[in-house]
């Protein structure tokens, strides 16, 4: 059975080749763009933490930039 | 209508959904590979090869849906002046792109058992590989050009421009003689796929839509941040 399944009556390495490369591409896609997040994201922290009371005061004000620190500290993905 | 594409109401959506995404594109994706590698019969004619259309043939549906969006978006730029439009046709693109490079080369694969050849200069193929190339250009000139006007006028050129090769991609098969056979699957006159090739096909069609639809969510995060990013700059 297992060996029907890897073989494919010799297509295995074609079909197999083709989702490997599939989710290959995926797993790249995936991490890339959350690298891209992260990096983003610890920027904003670090600016965030830089600025004055009142410039913070004034962050604070526009609803996303808090959003966003939520978000940094609750990440999950 | 077009307050709800402020990015500040997107965001509230956006920046909570990728975790609910993920989970349910794990499942999907797993019900869809079973369906595909292991249940779903082989063909009288290509055997096991066939398998392969559960990757080739989503991925070149959601490259060639994700252009056509882009390319509305980027109408919609010049009709409603609406920049958040280049924001989200942004984001897309990069789960576009390689939607596309994955229907080439899943195509290429599947080519050699069943035409003996990797590649060939058919209409259809050659028009997926231009696609390739607008997406590319696309994704290149957010790269290359710094003024924002600009970028957005010449993202939004390419994306209309390219537009015109998308009816062409979908109709090469019935304008030329090609190796590629015509499309199995439609919905306005009559599928002539089996129903336990169309089920799998469902299937893996959701999760690759699911997949785009995660990566589109984090990529307009990561987006929105760069732009706060520079308002704190300016605080």
């Amino acid at each position: 059975m297992i060996n029907e399944i890897i073989s494919m009556n010799g297509y295995g390495l074609y079909v197999w080749s083709a989702f490997s490369f599939t989710l290959i591409s995926f797993g790249s896609l995936f991490l890339l763009t959350k690298l891209q997040l992260l990096k983003e994201q610890r920027k904003f922290v670090y600016k965030f933490g830089s600025l004055s009371t009142e410039k913070v005061r004034a962050a604070k004000k526009q609803y996303i930039n808090k959003e966003i620190l939520l978000g940094t500290l609750n990440s999950k993905i | 209508m077009l307050k709800f594409f402020e990015p500040n109401k997107i965001f509230l959506i956006t920046s909570r959904a990728p975790k609910y995404v993920l989970f349910l594109f794990i499942i999907v994706l797993s019900i869809g590979l079973t369906e595909a590698l292991i249940l779903s019969p082989e063909d009288y004619k290509q055997s096991h090869s066939v398998r392969i259309m559960y990757v080739h043939v989503p991925s070149a549906w959601i490259s060639l849906g994700i252009f056509s969006l882009i390319a509305f978006l980027s109408l919609g730029v010049f009709i409603f002046k609406n920049k958040n439009f280049s924001l989200i046709s942004k984001s897309l693109a990069p789960s576009g792109f390689v939607f596309n490079i994955i229907a080439l080369v899943t195509g290429a694969i599947w080519g050699k058992p069943t035409w003996g050849t990797w590649w060939a200069w058919d209409a259809r193929i050659t028009s997926m590989l231009i696609l390739a190339l607008f997406y590319l250009m696309y994704l290149l000139s957010w790269r290359i050009f710094e003024n924002k006007e600009q970028v957005i006028k010449i993202t939004s050129i390419i994306a209309i421009l390219g537009f015109i090769n998308v009816p062409i991609v979908k109709f090469s098969v019935d304008w030329w003689s090609t190796l590629h056979q015509t499309s199995s699957v439609n919905i306005l006159s009559k599928t002539s796929i089996h129903s336990t090739m169309l089920i799998p096909l469902a299937i893996m069609t959701a999760a690759f839509t699911l997949f785009s639809i995660l990566i589109f969510l984090m990529k307009y995060n990561t987006e929105l941040i760069k732009i706060k990013n520079k308002g704190l700059d300016r605080l």
